[in-house]
C-alpha cells in the first residue's frame, strides 16, 4: 500500500491542472447551493423571529367607526389570544423637497405603552412621548426615500386641517415591510406612501374617534379554525361598517413579502438544485474518464496481484481527494456568501432581526451527495480497467478496432485528409464517450443559459407590462370615488392629451373554499393605454357580462371560464352576488379582475363613477400638469411612468439582480471547467499518438488541430443541445416562479444565446491554449519507452 | 581513437557527431546517458548500433533524429547544425529527411495502414505512392487493415512502410525486431535492407542482439555511453540466413 500512495501523490501532482479545474466545479455547484439555501433559510427565520418578535397580527379587520367597548366581546371570541383596536386614516403628505403630494397612513399608537400587537422597531430616535401631540415616528423606507431624519418636520392634512408633525423616531413594523397602500396597488412605493405612527389621543382627537376605533388587529391561539374567527369578527363589525377581515394571506406586507421569499426560493433552491446536480455529472464524468485513462497501469498492478479491492480503493481515494477539496473550497464559499447575501436581503426587506441560519442536515447532506458523485465517478472509470484480465498488461495493448467511419462509407473518404480521418474516426469509435463529452459540454451552456435567462424573463416582463398593457405616462388616483365627469376635468389640465378613466374597487372573489381580496377594475371598452394583454400580445376587452380574471387568479381560485363565482364588493354598500367569469388572460404581474367600466358601474348599483385615470400627457408640460394636479383637492397620487418603472427595477428586479450576478458567475465557472477538462482528458487519452504523429514531422499546429478539431466537433454539436436544454430548463422553472405576485415567463433571448455561446467560445479558446501549451512540451522521447 | 576505427570510405559523411554528452539529473545523481561521443555516419551505410541495454543507444537515435537535446556537444546533419536548430527546424528536418522505425510499432490505430503510410506522404513533396511502399515491404495485399487486423511483423512492416514511404535520406531503427519472433523479425530486417540498397538510404539499426549486427556494413559498439568499438564487415550476411 505505501508505494501505491506515492503513486497517488505523484498521480496527483501532475494532473492537478485538471484537479484545480474539477475541485473548482464542484465548489461552484456546492457554493451556489450552500449559498443561496442558507440565505433562503436565514431569511425565513428572520422573517419568522421578526413576527414573532414583534408580535405580527393573524387577522385585520377595518371598519368605518366602532365603539372601543366592543372590545371585550371581539376579546371574547374563541381562539383571540389577543387584540388592538386602532385608528387608521390616510392622507395627504407635505414633505419638504418632494413636489408630487405623498400620501401617508397614519397608524394610532398607545402613548403610554407599547403596541400590544405589530410593536415597533424603533431604529433611530425614540417611541413617543406623553407629552406632545404632534410627536410621530416614520417608517424607515419613507424617511430614507424622502430624506427625512429625527428632528424634521412634515406637513399633513388631517381631517381638512394642515398640521405639522414631528419625527421623533424612525421605525419599521412587520405589518410595513413593505409598505403596499392598498389590494389595488402591485408594488410599494416607498418614497409617496409612507407609514406615520401617532399618539392615540392625538390621532382619535383629530379625526373625532375619541372612544371608537376603525382598525382592528388581532393574534389567534394555536391551533384555531381562522375562517370561523374571521366569521365572527365579519358578524359584530358588520354594524359599524365592516368591510370583512382577514388573514395574513391577504394582509397586502405579508403577502408580498412571502411572494418575494417564494421568489427566492425558486431561484436560490431549485437553481442551484440543478447546478449541483450537473456539477454532480460531470464531476463523475470527468472522474471516470480521469481514472480510464490509467487503464494500462490498473492492469499492471493486477498483474503483479494487486487484489481489485485495493486498486479500487487507490482510485476511490483519488476521487474523495478532488471531491474534498471542492467541498471544502464550496462550503467555505457558499457559507461566506450566503452570510453576505442574507444581510443583502436583510437589507433589502428592512428586518430589524437578522438570523443567519446553515443547516448542518443541509451542509452534510450536501457533502454526501459529492462524496457519492465522487466514489461512483471513480469506481466507474476502475471498474472497466479492473475487469481486464491481467494478461492484457503483459504484453503490447492490442490496438483498438477501428473502421472508416460513416462519413468516408458515404462517399466524403477523398474529401477528408489523413488527420481529419484520426478526428472523425476517434469520435465514431467511442460514440459512448462522445455523447457524453458532448452532454457535458450542454450542461455548462445550459447552465450558462439558465443563469442569464432570468434576466431575459424580467425584462420581457417590463416590456410587457410598461410597453404592452400600461401605455400612459402617468396613473391619476383620487382619494373618493368622483362622478364620471371628472375626466373631462383633467382632461383640460396643461399637456393631457389622453384621459382613460377606471374604477377600482376591493372584492372579495369566493370560490367552494378558495378566495382571495383582489381588485376589480373597471376600463372602458376601447381603453388603448391601459390594455388587458396576454404574454404573447393579444389584447382581451374588458367584459360587460361578467369578469376576466388573471390567469394566475383564475387557478388559485380553482375556476375556468363559465364557472360562477362569489364576488363580495368590500366597498360602499358592498353588495355580495354572484358572478361569471367569462375568460382569463395569462398576465405576468399581479391578480386583477376586469370589467367593463359601465357594467361594473351597474354592478355596484352606481351611476357613473371613477376611482381615477390613466393619461398621455405632452411631457413638456410635465411639470406644469404636476403642480396644476397637486392642487386638485381630490387626488391622492400620481404615478409618473417612469418613476413606476424605476420602482419596478428597485423591488422585483433587484431581488433577483444579485442571485442572477452570482448564478451567472458559477455557471461561467462550470462550464470552463468542462470546457478545460474534457480538453485535458482527450490530451491524456491521445498524447501518445500525437507525440508519435510529431516524431513523424507533424508540426505542433497539426496535432494541435487534430487534438482540437475533435473538441472543435463535440463542442459544435454540444451548443445547439446547449442551447435546447437551457430553454427547456428555463420553462421548467418558469412554472415554479409562478406566484400570485409575478409569473417569469420563459424565453431565452438572443443576448442570452450569444452570452452562452461567447463564454464557451471564450472557455475553448483559453483551453485550447492551454492544451496546447501542454502538446508543445509533449515528451516525444518518452512516448517511444512506453508499450501501449 | 585507434586508426582501424577510422573509416575507409569514399561516401561523404551526412551526420556529424562531435563530443556530445548527454546527463541527466536524478536529484543528486548524475546519470551519464552519453560521455562524449563522436561518430560520423555515411550516405548509404547500413550501420548497427550495437550494445547492452542502457548502454545509451537510444539517447544517440533521438539525439541524431533532433527528438532529444544533448547537453553539450554538437550534432551536424551536412553542414547544417542540427543542436543550434529550434523546434520548428527540427520538425522540417525530420519531416524532409528522416524515416523513423520503433520497438512498439507506433501506428495511430484508427488509420488503416495504407492511411498510416499516407498520413506521412501527405506531408512530403516527393513521396512514393502509400501503394508502392506498401508493395516494398510485401503488404500489397492488406492496405485496408486496421492495425488491430495486422500481425506483430506486419504491423512493424506498415512502420517500416510509413518511414520509407517518403523517401529520407536517413532511417532510424530503435530495436525494430525487439518485439518479434526471430523469423518475424528476420523478415522485418530484410526488408530493412532491401530498403537500404533499393533506396540508398542511410539506415542506422539499434539492436542489444550481437547476432543482426552481421547484416551491417559497420557495426558500431557502445558501453556505458561510449562508442568502444568499431568494424566494418568483410562480408555481410543476408538476414535470412542470421539464427537467433
Ligand atoms: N529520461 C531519462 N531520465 C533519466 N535517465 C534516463 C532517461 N532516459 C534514459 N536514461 C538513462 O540513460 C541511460 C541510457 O539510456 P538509453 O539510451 O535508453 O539506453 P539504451 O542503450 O538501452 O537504449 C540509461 O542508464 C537510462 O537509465
Ligand atoms: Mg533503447
Amino acid at each position: 500500500m505505501r508505494t501505491l500512495d506515492h503513486k497517488l501523490l505523484r498521480d496527483i501532482g501532475s494532473s492537478r491542472g485538471q484537479i484545480v479545474a474539477i475541485a473548482l466545479m464542484v465548489a461552484c455547484g456546492v457554493a451556489l447551493f450552500v449559498a443561496m439555501l442558507t440565505t433562503y433559510q436565514s431569511l425565513e427565520r428572520s422573517q419568522r423571529a421578526y413576527y414573532d418578535a414583534a408580535r405580527f397580527a393573524e387577522v385585520f379587520a377595518h371598519a368605518t367607526r366602532a365603539p372601543r367597548s366592543l372590545g371585550p366581546r371581539i376579546a371574547a371570541i374563541p381562539g383571540i389570544d389577543a387584540l388592538q383596536m386602532r385608528v387608521v386614516a390616510d392622507v395627504s403628505l407635505d414633505v419638504p423637497g418632494r413636489d408630487e403630494p405623498a400620501t401617508g397612513r397614519l397608524v394610532s399608537i398607545p402613548e403610554r405603552s407599547r403596541p400590544p400587537l405589530n410593536d415597533l422597531f424603533v431604529r433611530e430616535g425614540r417611541y413617543l412621548q406623553p407629552a406632545d401631540r404632534t410627536q410621530v415616528l416614520v417608517s424607515e423606507a419613507f424617511a430614507d426615500a424622502n430624506g427625512l431624519r429625527v428632528g424634521s418636520t412634515i406637513g399633513a392634512v388631517i381631517n381638512g386641517r394642515r398640521q405639522r408633525l414631528h419625527v421623533v423616531g424612525i421605525a419599521l413594523s412587520p405589518e410595513y415591510v413593505y409598505a403596499i397602500r392598498g389590494v389595488a396597488d402591485i408594488w410599494p412605493d416607498s418614497a409617496r406612501f409612507g407609514i406615520i405612527w401617532m399618539g392615540e389621543q392625538a390621532l382619535s382627537a383629530a379625526f373625532d374617534m375619541k372612544g371608537a376605533f376603525n382598525d382592528l388587529a388581532v393574534t389567534l391561539t394555536p391551533g384555531i379554525d381562522t375562517q370561523t374567527v374571521i366569521e365572527r369578527i365579519d358578524a359584530l363589525l358588520a354594524r359599524y361598517g365592516g368591510l370583512g377581515a382577514y388573514d395574513r394571506t391577504d394582509q397586502p406586507s405579508h403577502r408580498y413579502l412571502s411572494s418575494e421569499l417564494s421568489e427566492l426560493r425558486v431561484s436560490v433552491v431549485m437553481v442551484p438544485a440543478i447546478f449541483l446536480g450537473i456539477a454532480v455529472f460531470l464531476l463523475h464524468l470527468l472522474l471516470s474518464r480521469q481514472v480510464g485513462t490509467q487503464r494500462a497501469q490498473i492492469a499492471v498492478l493486477k498483474a503483479f496481484g494487486y487484489a481489485n479491492a485495493v486498486i479500487g480503493l487507490h482510485y476511490v481515494l483519488f476521487g474523495l481527494l478532488i471531491v474534498a477539496i471542492g467541498a471544502v473550497l464550496g462550503i467555505g464559499a457558499g457559507l461566506w456568501s450566503g452570510w453576505k447575501l442574507t444581510h443583502y436581503y436583510a437589507v433589502f426587506f428592512h428586518f430589524p432581526i437578522l438570523r443567519y441560519h446553515a443547516g448542518i442536515e443541509l451542509l452534510a447532506a450536501t457533502v454526501m451527495l459529492v462524496i457519492l458523485a465522487g466514489v461512483a465517478g471513480s469506481l466507474s472509470g476502475v471498474r472497466a480497467a479492473v475487469m481486464l484480465p491481467p494478461a492484457e498488461a503483459m504484453r503490447p495493448q492490442p490496438p483498438a478496432r477501428f473502421r472508416p467511419s460513416i462519413i468516408e462509407r458515404i462517399g466524403f473518404r477523398r474529401v477528408l485528409s489523413v488527420p481529419t480521418r484520426v478526428v472523425v474516426r476517434n469520435l465514431e469509435r467511442a460514440p459512448l464517450k462522445a455523447l457524453l463529452s458532448c452532454t457535458g459540454l450542454a450542461l455548462g451552456v445550459a447552465t450558462l443559459v439558465v443563469g442569464r435567462s432570468t434576466y431575459d424573463a424580467l425584462d420581457l416582463m417590463l416590456t410587457h407590462q410598461f410597453y404592452a398593457a400600461e401605455r400612459e405616462d402617468a396613473v391619476v388616483a383620487f382619494d373618493r370615488t368622483l362622478p364620471l365627469r371628472a375626466r373631462w376635468e383633467l382632461g383640460r389640465l396643461p399637456g393631457i392629451i389622453r384621459v382613460e378613466p377606471f374604477r377600482a374597487v376591493a372584492v372579495r372573489l369566493r370560490s367552494g373554499h378558495h378566495s382571495r381580496r383582489v381588485v376589480l377594475i373597471g376600463l372602458e371598452d376601447d381603453a388603448s393605454l391601459r390594455r388587458i394583454v396576454d404574454l404573447r400580445g393579444r389584447v382581451s376587452r374588458p367584459p360587460r357580462n361578467g369578469l376576466l380574471l388573471t390567469g394566475k387568479l383564475a387557478q388559485v381560485l380553482g375556476v375556468t371560464p363559465g364557472d360562477r363565482i362569489t364576488l363580495e364588493v368590500l366597498e360602499a354598500a358592498k353588495p355580495t352576488m354572484a358572478a361569471r367569469v367569462v375568460a382569463t388572460v395569462d398576465e405576468p404581474i399581479g391578480t386583477t379582475a376586469y370589467m367593463e367600466l359601465g357594467a361594473l358601474d351597474r354592478l355596484l348599483r352606481e351611476g357613473p363613477t371613477i376611482s381615477g385615470a390613466y393619461v398621455a400627457a405632452d411631457a413638456r408640460d410635465r411639470n406644469v400638469l404636476n403642480a396644476a394636479l397637486k392642487r386638485l383637492p381630490a387626488v391622492a397620487h400620481v404615478a409618473f411612468r417612469e418613476q413606476t418603472i424605476e420602482n419596478f427595477r428597485s423591488t422585483i428586479a433587484e431581488v433577483l439582480a444579485i442571485s442572477t450576478t452570482l448564478l451567472i458567475t458559477f455557471a461561467s465557472v462550470i462550464a470552463f471547467g468542462i470546457v478545460y477538462n474534457t480538453a485535458r482528458i482527450a490530451l491524456a487519452e491521445r498524447g501518445r499518438e500525437l507525440a508519435v504523429m510529431r516524431i513523424l514531422g507533424f508540426t505542433r499546429g497539426e496535432i494541435t488541430l487534430v487534438l482540437l478539431g475533435e473538441q472543435a466537433v463535440l463542442t459544435g454539436a454540444a451548443i445547439p443541445a446547449g442551447l435546447a436544454l437551457g430553454y427547456a430548463i428555463s420553462l421548467s422553472l418558469s412554472v415554479a416562479y409562478s406566484s400570485e405576485l409575478y409569473r417569469i415567463p420563459a424565453t431565452v433571448s438572443r443576448a442570452t444565446g450569444a452570452f452562452a455561446l461567447l463564454v464557451i467560445a471564450g472557455a475553448a479558446f483559453v483551453s485550447a491554449f492551454l492544451v496546447r501549451r501542454q502538446l508543445d512540451s509533449l515528451d516525444l522521447v518518452a512516448a517511444l519507452k512506453i508499450g501501449e | 581513437m585507434n586508426s582501424t576505427m577510422q573509416p575507409q570510405t569514399a561516401a561523404p559523411a551526412i551526420f556529424h557527431v562531435h563530443g556530445v554528452s548527454k546527463i541527466y539529473r536524478m536529484g543528486e545523481v548524475d546519470v551519464r546517458a552519453l560521455d562524449g561521443v563522436d561518430l560520423d555516419l555515411y550516405a548509404g551505410e547500413f550501420a548497427v548500433l550495437l550494445g547492452p541495454s542502457g548502454s545509451g543507444k537510444s539517447t544517440l537515435l533521438n539525439i541524431i533524429g533532433g527528438l532529444d537535446a544533448p547537453t553539450s556537444g554538437n550534432v551536424f546533419f551536412g553542414d547544417w547544425e542540427l543542436t543550434a536548430a529550434n523546434d520548428a527546424t527540427l520538425t522540417r528536418f525530420r519531416r524532409k529527411a528522416l524515416g523513423f522505425v520503433f520497438q512498439f510499432y507506433s501506428l495511430i490505430p484508427s488509420l488503416t495502414a495504407r492511411e498510416n503510410v499516407a498520413l506521412v506522404t501527405e506531408l512530403v513533396d516527393n513521396p512514393m505512392t502509400p501503394e508502392d511502399a506498401l508493395a516494398l515491404v510485401g503488404l500489397h495485399d492488406r492496405l485496408d487493415h486496421f492495425p488491430s487486423q495486422l500481425s506483430g511483423g506486419e504491423q512493424q512492416r506498415v512502420a517500416i512502410a510509413r518511414a520509407v514511404a517518403k523517401r529520407p535520406s536517413v532511417l532510424l531503427c530503435d530495436e525494430p525486431t525487439g518485439a518479434l519472433d526471430s523469423r518475424t523479425g528476420r523478415l522485418v530486417l530484410e526488408t530493412l535492407v532491401h530498403v537500404c540498397v533499393d533506396l540508398s538510404t542511410t539506415t542506422v539499426v539499434i539492436t542489444h542482439n550481437a547476432v543482426i549486427a552481421d547484416v551491417a556494413d559497420r557495426v558500431i559498439t557502445m558501453h556505458n555511453g561510449r562508442i568502444s568499438g568499431m568494424r566494418r564487415n568483410a562480408i555481410k550476411k543476408s538476414p535470412a540466413d542470421l539464427e537467433w
